[in-house]
């Protein structure tokens, strides 16, 4: 739930107060909505800010100040950046593997509306829809190394020795859970290039050929700069779901083994809830909402560039 | 052409979009399947079929999994979080898109904040706000963060709505003596009816799946949302198939039944901007 295209929305003025109307009465319809955003979001909000200055153990321990100690242990020890360091793993299988899927085929069988591409929209849109618990425990019973379905074949097929304890292994969980991250994401990117295909006049591929362009020159200077709104949607979209995973990892490894599954979100969780770090927990996440802020506004402004 | 050199022509596209449908549907028939099977049946492999379609694991995930308690909370969650999000959301993109008041452009972009921070950054204060008033293992705990969430997107929602609707339809109404309030419900509301039920399908599958804040909130089982209850009962009964699947059926039941009755709302909402700009 991320796209934030309002931002660049146009302005409010054309509208008009009528006659006679108080000025203040847009605040009595936005006032209950406004309450408990500030209350239960915008509030939390600050208050993560400021305890990621301080020492805190949880109930019933004093808070204590300690400046950017936090800050400093993130950036001195290894473990929030080997945590960060999976996420962007996670974006090469959430956001680059899609995306690349996604034009692939949009180029290939985008040119011309497919009769039937409705059904087809409608079952590669469905892991969108998906709880990421209901995902993790799907692609756990498959990867499951003694009765999942995933070793079962290869053992059929007569590789045992690739038959391997997918998520219990330490090289292989952390691209095994980034894999059923990209089973999630490519339907949504196929489904929107392809619809986006469609806007791109087909004269502007004829008079391509006519100029001599090959396929691929067409598809650096029409496809990709004609697909860059969708571009800019499914990069929001994906490069977010990696940063901010949780569900998943939770369910799937919760971090193991070892570490080698650990992303920025867990660790937050971990330190809050289990360990009972809660400033340090706080400075993770102003960090992790920093780094998804300041991505969100980057690929608005790619995005926007195309909209004039 | 000839129609038939037409399709022809078609195939290899549609044996591409075949193979990628397959890799999504594949999983889910397979899960599908191993809910109606018994445990010696699930070792014949993901595709066999049942020799007879027992519903014994439904039972057993609904009673001795406590599903029947999670899909209860899930369900008194859900449908408040959807009522209350969608009217209050209503009521602000009305004030956005229709209105005019001091501070207008800070404080919408104040309430766009919410949406675009994650849960992460906002559930270890509101854990111990919540606490101090003794709101944690209650629905409220679930419910009223989770409205503050969805009305900051549907704030943009519908004053996108709203802003696209022509000054002269909001004029007429005033001229025939409509007040503020029965302009929005009897002239605006109306003919806004399938973007705020975008809205609803799009509040309904979030807070449906929604998942750190319900784990965080609600220690008592009776309590726990569907998600969270799936999630703890894997720990359990990991190498019991039918009965996770019977589970995982049991969650993405609904959202699927809806997704498939409204699919054009959830792929209009989730593709946001991108088609219409």
């Amino acid at each position: 739930m991320v796209f934030f295209y309002g931002l660049s929305k146009p302005t409010m003025n054309h509208r008009r107060s009528w006659p006679g109307e108080s000025k203040f009465l847009g605040f009595v319809y936005l006032l209950p909505a406004l309450v408990i955003y500030l209350v239960f979001i915008l509030y939390p909000i600050f208050e993560t800010f400021r305890l990621s200055f301080y020492d805190w153990k949880g109930f019933g321990s004093k808070p204590t100040l300690i400046y950017l100690q936090n800050y400093q242990e993130i950036l001195q020890k290894g473990q929030f950046l080997s945590a960060l360091s999976h996420n962007l793993v996670f974006i090469a299988f959430y956001s680059l593997l899609p995306i690349l899927i996604g034009l692939i085929l949009a180029s290939l069988l985008g040119r011309r509306a497919l009769p039937g591409m409705a059904f087809f929209r409608t079952g590669l849109f469905l892991p969108q829809i998906l709880s990421m618990v209901v995902v993790g425990v799907v692609w756990r019973w498959i990867f499951n190394p003694a009765f999942g379905p995933l070793n079962m074949m290869l053992k059929s097929i007569g590789l045992t020795w690739l038959a391997l304890p997918w998520l219990g292994d330490s090289t292989w969980a952390l691209p095994s859970v980034g894999l059923i991250g990209s089973w999630v994401q490519y339907g949504f990117c196929m489904v929107l290039f392809l619809s986006g295909m469609q806007r791109i006049q087909p004269e502007l591929y004829e008079a391509a050929e006519l100029d001599g362009a090959n396929e691929i020159q067409q598809f650096f200077f029409i496809t990709l700069p004609g697909l860059r709104p969708e571009l800019g949607v499914a990069l929001i979209t994906t490069v977010i779901a990696a940063l901010r995973v949780f569900d998943l990892v939770y369910v799937t490894t919760r971090g193991g083994p070892g570490d080698a599954t650990l992303v920025t979100s867990f660790l937050v969780y971990r330190s809050a809830f289990q360990q009972n770090r809660v400033g340090y927990a706080a400075a993770v996440a102003t960090i992790l909402t920093a780094i998804i802020l300041v991505v969100s506004f980057l690929i608005t402004r790619y995005q926007s560039k195309s909209e004039v | 052409m000839s129609g038939a050199a037409r399709s022809m022509q078609l195939l290899p596209n549609y044996l591409l979009l075949t193979i990628f449908l397959l890799i999504v549907l594949l999983p889910i028939l397979g899960i599908t399947l191993s809910a109606f099977k018994t445990d010696a049946e699930i070792v014949a492999g993901p595709f066999s079929l049942p020799s007879e379609w027992s519903l014994d694991a439904f039972k057993r995930a609904w009673t001795v999994g406590h599903f029947n308690q999670y899909f209860r909370s899930s369900t008194i969650v859900s449908t408040a979080v959807v009522i209350a999000s969608t009217f209050l959301s209503i009521l602000s993109g009305y004030a956005f898109g229709v209105m005019r008041f001091p501070l207008q452009r800070l404080v919408y972009f104040v309430m766009l904040i919410g949406f675009m921070v994650p849960f992460e950054a906002v559930v270890i204060p509101l854990y111990h706000i919540m606490n101090r008033f003794g709101l944690t293992d209650s629905y409220w705990a679930l419910i009223l963060p989770q409205i503050g969430q969805s009305i900051s997107f549907g704030t943009l929602w519908m004053t996108s709505t709203f802003l696209s609707m022509p000054q002269e339809l909001i004029d007429a109404s005033a001229l025939d003596g409509c007040n503020r309030w029965q302009s929005l419900w009897r002239v605006l509301f109306p003919i806004s009816k399938p973007a705020v039920f975008t809205l609803v399908v799009l509040f309904f599958m979030w807070t449906w799946n929604e998942f750190l804040l319900a784990l965080v909130m609600v220690q008592q089982e009776s309590l726990r949302t569907l998600p969270v209850g799936l999630a703890f009962f894997q720990g359990r009964y990991t190498s019991d198939i039918p009965l996770m699947a019977a589970g995982s059926l049991i969650v993405a039941g609904p959202i699927i039944l809806i997704y498939i009755l409204f699919q054009r709302f959830f792929i209009k909402g989730l593709m946001g901007g991108a088609v219409k700009g």
